[in-house]
């Protein structure tokens, strides 16, 4: 038997596809009786899903750096 | 006055991802979105008297890298000469007649819209990002969009691995809120 918090950190992991196979196995059992997480699984699940259907593009930190060094010379 | 200030120092850290994203979608390449980025920045602190406080500090700079992004094709297009328009029959009708009427788009279709819509999509992910803490912001970005290993994340900001599922789980916990609204 696992914790709700617990099995949060394990969904959590699972959509970042670090969950081993044995805390899988935990998760589906928990999720087998309980409600909230269930519920909560599936919302991640589909956060995952629009994370990864829309075009998410960062500046990498070191150009941000520079950005800032170079707009910190003109103020 | 002093309600009407803008603060440079913290444009950066606080725009430069949103206005990055937006850009990109519209130049489709990262170093001259970049580039617009910074350059809006410059032209936001040179007519830092003009902002007036009526609307936000973000719409502001949205408003003035759209000016940016126009420029940026004017440029290109008459470094070329000048626009060239193409059409060229499609190749399966060779009959005569209808061929403008082929050209127009599907009216069926909603390929389009999802390029649009999945644009929106980012641009609010994007902004719910932007609400969280500092903190879970940088960890969710790292292992989100730029999908760096935990060992990696957890050496460069020197946390342990439960920290870094902690921040994740709260990110994406006040992500869903955020996002709740429109998009679930």
């Amino acid at each position: 038997m696992i914790s709700c918090d617990e099995a949060a950190i394990i969904c959590n992991k699972k959509q970042y596809k670090e969950a081993s196979f044995i805390e899988k196995i935990k998760l589906v059992m928990h999720l087998l009786y309980c409600n909230t997480c269930s519920k909560f699984s599936k919302r991640n699940a589909e956060l995952t899903a629009l994370c990864d259907k829309a075009p998410l593009h960062c500046l990498p930190a070191k150009d941000k750096l520079i950005m800032k060094k170079d707009l910190q010379d003109k103020i | 006055m002093e309600t009407h200030q803008l603060h440079p120092e913290n444009w950066v850290d606080q725009y430069a991802d949103y206005l990055f994203n937006y850009a990109v979608s519209r130049v489709s390449d990262t170093e001259v979105a970049k580039d617009l980025v910074q350059e809006t920045f410059f032209a936001g602190l040179k007519s830092a008297k003009n902002y007036k406080g009526t609307a936000a500090e973000r719409t502001w700079l949205i408003a003035i890298l759209k000016r940016k992004v126009i420029d940026h094709y004017r440029k290109i297009y008459s470094n070329k000469g000048k626009a060239e328009v193409r059409m060229s029959y499609s190749s399966h009708s060779d009959t005569d007649g209808d061929w403008l009427e082929e050209q127009v788009a599907d009216p069926i279709s909603t390929l389009e819209n999802d390029r649009i819509e999945n644009e929106e999509l980012g641009l609010a992910i994007q902004e719910c990002i932007s609400k969280l803490p500092k903190k879970q912001s940088l960890v969710f970005i790292m292992k989100t969009i730029q999908g760096m290993s935990t060992e990696d994340i957890c050496k460069e900001l020197g946390i342990n691995p439960s920290n870094l599922w902690v921040m994740i789980h709260r990110a994406r916990t006040a992500l869903m809120g955020c996002l709740n609204q429109n998009w679930f």
